[in-house]
């Protein structure tokens, strides 16, 4: 039989506020343990929650950039349910009243098609602590530094069917969310999670499959695994006879494998109701008018712009807009240097190539893009050629000069284009090479293109790679013809 | 000094008639030889007292004394003071020294006042007794056998007895109102949001509002002065002026129209009760004012949508208490589950759990909708009970409560207690202010006559009430328990 | 809307509140007899009515973004049941 997969992702992402959402404690990753859970974050008797206006205002970004209705009155509500790291024995969230509606999400496919994933809406609510367990005396420990974090949980619709859907999916939120400036997007670091509810059914049916929410899946690579195992198990299982159950599985990324995290607890009753000690959030037109008139080219635009007016291929446009670092990055590249294609050649090609190689990021680049733009700017206008740039690049990259220019100075490579010295390194060239030129003279003219390239090489050679070859190759011929 | 109210000891304070000192030792000692008996503290905090009393009285030499500067109070045991034990009347707090101060405790502290000490109070604040304290039941200074109400009971006996000039208490469906008429004092619950909640600890957040409890309408003016106005840290008070509350006291009442709502005068209302309001309406008549006769036609439901929206709030508001960060942890629990049950089982008393679990039931799957959200549209119709009579009157008058002050032990069944906030509840369904005040006495128990004003009428209320009071003198009784303890 | 034992006992759990079966009858007697007081609210209509969560209209107003608390764990640590090395201690969690 036939299987189709249906996915849908919950993703909460941490948003880089200063102080948490409902007090004036600090989100800062990384304190001593409780340092920053303040009398509010403990839910120590008698204290309130006040909303953090840049909560608010990093949600409803989100909501105008997916194109989402962002609701006039918002409400919050009690999720209730006892747990070690969760301090008041509720999470103050948004079940009922959301402030972010449906809205959707363009994602690029590697046949460089699109799909739209719809939003089912996005709603604020605080983190939890930390449950910590390594061996107190057989405890274990609580560090609420993280409670009181806002987090937006961003629900799509089940409008994915594989897991490489997914996984554009997940880096398009990311994008945006990095684009914004609202969240710093660090996986590792759990600024943005993941929950992958995962069904499967018979090609053509109509009805969704039952499906299992899996849990702890913390990186693209983990989705795409997760997702992987997931579809296996629950197609053999249908096959074998069985049926899936409708629960919340763990993802194991040392074992590649997700388990049931089923419990002899009965099933929860989390009894929302709306919170007594906040009041509704209102939202008027003006406000909302206004966040949009600050609203960064989101990647979407970006994408579209590289296209049409830099005249960038699909898919150069796309990789360069996937983040907004490789984007900024580029952008730099192009404005210093002035030849979209160029910048976008190297920033893809030896530059991604290089900091591959030493497993970096963009940001971590030991190339500027300021450097880098100044020593595509030399290419362009001739000072050097391609092959004494990728000698700058290389002491750009180990930090053996400024800029491209003092390399260029201090190592000599500025490209000769004195006819008279070229034609002078030629005289030379074929005076010390009778045998090749013999060849050359007895050899079909239709072979003697290829038998060229002999000739060009000892002439960049005796040039130390700084004659111009464009030049040199027309000079040969003219000279070498003469002979014949 | 006891039988002076706090107007009049701010004024003697003034003239050196005596020092702050002197003041908060004569009532520690009060304290000290009545409330073996009364059972209205928790916590006296006399060497803090003396203290400050100290500290008031420097400031005075300096030329820096406020009005109330050096007036001893008491705290309800429900508002957190730093450093101070803050129990909330339950075993699950008897080992909880507050970390930080509530915002009123606060604004109390800037203004000079002293603090005595933490009054006795149903646990969390729920009951209308005083008897469910973990601290034991206090008793009523006007009779000894008799309830001093609830649940800020404590506040109440100590103005009642002369141990403290004025109280803080808070009203979450009568808590100031029921005991300041139970025991002879006048009680403030002021409008939904004018106080801060921040620092008292919560029974229904949507519900409860502090106030000043105290021996006359003048002594609540000034103390709602210092109290009242917006708290950055609660985002349910409210961000509008405070007015002077003393300047308009003598307003004239002449042309005041005043509502009788017919739902508080009908069947289970004590006969002397009603004639005693009935009596206080012809002294407001004599003042000038107008009578009529008005209805609040949901007034019977505002029972049954309490006892949905209270509890299911407290189900959520009492989760924090587990056992892990402050407050009652039971012995060698074996896993956190068992940690939970057994710590919160332990740590709350019976009404307490009675009131958890008819909010978890009414709030779960299946229920919520039939309870919560149904009591949530009744709680708007009561509401507009209100909005539409007061666009005909400027102030209702009742009973506070059915009866005079019941026998200790006397309500064994918890509806038949929580059917004696019938007057009281709606008010704070409704979010308006209402105020409590001595009009006479039934067998030697004081009767309360309950005023209630549209939302931020709270100084209108302090006018009726005052201009009554200079009318009367209800207020200014003492019980014989005052005078053999003075 | 009759109350069975199952719905204290469920109402005990998610309350997390031990309750002993002695104590379970007694709260399905107060509880039945309080949710029969409260019954009375099905008699009303409310049909059209907007539920009411707050007395007042009005609306929250929000706080700028910045740190104003400080780092207060010893002192809030001081009524606390078990700490050890700034964690507060529970029984071991199995995830």
């Amino acid at each position: 039989m036939q299987w189709e997969t249906v996915i849908g992702l919950e993703v909460h992402v941490q948003l880089a506020t200063r102080s948490k959402i409902f007090s004036g404690a600090s989100t800062a990753f990384g304190a001593e343990p409780n340092t920053q859970a303040c009398a509010v974050d403990l839910g120590l008797p008698g204290t309130l929650p006040v909303l953090n206006e840049q909560a608010v205002a990093m949600a409803v970004q989100f909501g105008l950039a997916v194109h989402a209705d962002i609701a006039e009155v918002s409400v919050f509500d009690r999720k209730n349910y006892f747990y070690a790291d969760l301090p008041k024995g509720y999470q103050t969230s948004q079940m009922y009243h959301p402030i972010v509606g449906p809205g959707d999400v363009d994602i690029t496919l590697d046949d460089d098609t699109t799909k739209r994933i719809r939003i089912h809406h996005a709603h604020l609510e605080e983190d939890a602590g930390k449950s910590l367990h390594e061996d107190f005396l057989g405890m274990t420990g609580i560090d609420l530094n993280r409670a009181g974090t806002p987090l937006l949980e961003i629900v799509s619709e089940p409008d994915m069917r594989s897991a490489k859907e997914a996984v554009a999916y997940l880096k398009a939120i990311h994008a945006i969310v990095t684009y914004l400036g609202i969240s710093d997007g660090n996986m590792a670091e759990g600024s943005m999670r993941c929950d992958v509810n995962v069904s499967v059914r018979p090609k053509g049916q109509e009805a969704f499959g039952t499906r299992a929410e899996i849990k702890n899946v913390n990186s693209f690579r983990f989705v795409e695994r997760a997702i992987a195992f997931e579809v296996e198990r629950q197609i053999e299982l249908i096959e074998d006879g069985g049926t899936v159950v409708q629960e919340t599985r763990l993802f194991d990324p040392e074992r590649d494998e997700t388990r049931s995290m089923r419990t002899k607890e009965e099933a929860n009753d989390y009894r929302y109701f709306p919170c007594p000690d906040l009041l509704p959030v209102v939202l008027d037109e003006a406000y909302l008018d206004h966040l949009r008139s600050q609203l960064p080219e989101l990647p979407a635009d970006k994408r579209e712009r590289f296209q049409s007016e830099l005249g960038l291929s699909a898919y150069d446009a796309a990789v360069l807009s996937a983040s907004r670092e490789m984007a900024e990055f580029f952008e730099e590249v192009h404005h210093v240097c002035g030849d979209a294609k160029q910048a976008a050649n190297w920033v893809q090609g030896e530059l991604s190539g290089a900091l591959n190689r030493e497993n970096l990021s963009i940001t971590n680049s030991p190339i500027s893009a300021r450097q880098l733009g100044g020593l595509l700017s030399r290419v362009i206008d001739g000072t050097i050629n391609g092959k004494a740039a990728k000698q700058v690049f290389q002491a750009l990259w180990n930090g053996q000069g400024e800029n491209a220019d003092a390399i260029i100075e201090a190592k000599g490579l500025k490209q000769v284009t004195d006819t008279g010295a070229i034609e002078a390194m030629i005289d030379q060239v074929i005076a010390e090479s009778p045998a090749q030129v013999a060849q050359y003279r007895d050899a079909e003219p239709e072979k003697r293109g290829k038998m060229i390239g002999y000739f060009v090489g000892q002439v960049m050679k005796a040039s130390r790679g700084t004659a111009n070859p464009q030049q040199v190759n027309g000079v040969l011929i003219a000279k070498l013809d003469a002979l014949l | 000094m006891h039988d002076k109210t706090l107007t009049q000891l701010a004024a003697a304070l003034k003239s050196g008639e005596f020092s702050s000192r002197e003041l908060t030792s004569h009532y520690l000692q009060k304290i000290e030889k009545a409330d073996g008996t009364l059972n209205s503290f928790i916590t006296v905090t006399g060497e803090q007292a003396l203290n400050q009393a100290e500290d008031a009285d420097k400031a005075r030499a300096a030329g820096n004394a406020g009005l109330l500067t050096g007036i001893p109070l008491a705290l309800k045991d429900i508002f957190c003071t730093r450093d101070v034990k803050t129990s909330c009347g339950s075993k699950m707090l008897d080992n909880f020294i507050a970390p930080y101060n509530a915002t009123v405790v606060e604004k109390l502290n800037a203004a000079g006042t002293i603090s005595l000490g933490k009054t006795n109070m149903d646990e969390f604040a729920m009951g209308s007794s005083n008897e469910n304290s973990h601290y034991g039941a206090v008793k009523n200074p006007w009779d000894l056998t008799a309830v001093p109400g609830g649940s800020s009971g404590g506040s109440a006996a100590a103005v009642a007895a002369g141990l403290v000039p004025a109280a803080m208490g808070t009203d979450t469906g009568g808590s100031i109102r029921q005991p300041a008429a139970f025991c002879g004092i006048t009680g403030l619950k002021p409008t939904y949001g004018r106080v801060s909640r921040y620092g008292i600890i919560a029974y229904a957040s949507s519900l409860d509002q502090a106030g000043p409890m105290a021996r006359s309408a003048e002594d609540c003016a000034h103390l709602m002065n210092v109290i009242a106005g917006h708290d950055v840290r609660d985002s349910t008070s409210v961000a509008r002026g405070v007015p002077d509350y003393t300047e308009t006291l003598n307003a004239p009442l002449s042309g005041l129209k005043i509502g009788l709502p017919k739902e508080y005068f009908g069947d289970g209302l004590d006969p002397d009760v009603e004639q005693a309001v009935r009596d206080a309406v012809k002294v407001y008549e004599s003042l000038g004012a107008t009578v009529r006769e008005v209805s609040l036609p949901h007034t019977h439901y505002a029972i049954p949508a309490y006892y949905v929206i209270a509890p299911a709030e407290a189900s959520s508001n009492l989760s924090r208490y587990d056992g892990v960060r402050f407050g009652h942890r039971c012995k060698e629990p074996v896993d956190l589950i068992d940690l939970y049950k057994r710590s919160r089982a332990e740590g709350f008393g019976e009404e307490v759990k009675r009131r958890i679990l008819i909010g978890t039931h009414t709030l779960s799957e299946g229920f919520f909708d039939a309870y919560y959200t149904k009591a949530q549209k009744v709680r708007r119709l009561i509401r507009q009970d209100f909005l539409d009579v007061f666009e005909d009157v400027d102030v209702l008058m009742g009973p506070a409560s059915p009866t005079p002050a019941f026998d200790l032990g006397a309500k064994k069944d918890p509806v038949s207690m929580y059917l004696q906030d019938i007057y009281t509840i709606a008010v704070n369904l409704a979010g308006i202010p209402g105020i409590s005040v001595p009009a006479g006495f039934a067998g030697g128990r004081p009767i309360g006559l309950q005023i209630l004003g549209t939302h931020f009428a709270e100084a209108q209320l302090l006018n009726v009430a005052h201009q009554y009071q200079q009318a009367t003198d209800w207020h200014l009784q003492l019980p014989a328990f005052a005078e053999e303890n003075a | 809307m009759a109350l069975e034992e199952s719905h204290v006992r469920r109402a005990a759990h998610l309350a997390r509140l031990a309750v002993s079966d002695d104590q379970a009858t007694g709260f399905v007697d107060d509880l039945s007899r309080i949710l029969d007081m409260v019954d009375q609210l099905q008699s009303i209509d409310t049909e059209g009515v907007s539920p009411l969560s707050h007395p007042l209209d009005a609306t929250q107003r929000l706080r700028a973004d910045e740190v104003t608390e400080t780092n207060q764990r010893d002192m809030f640590q001081r009524c606390a049941p078990a700490v050890e090395n700034g964690l507060y201690l529970v029984p071991r969690v199995v995830e």
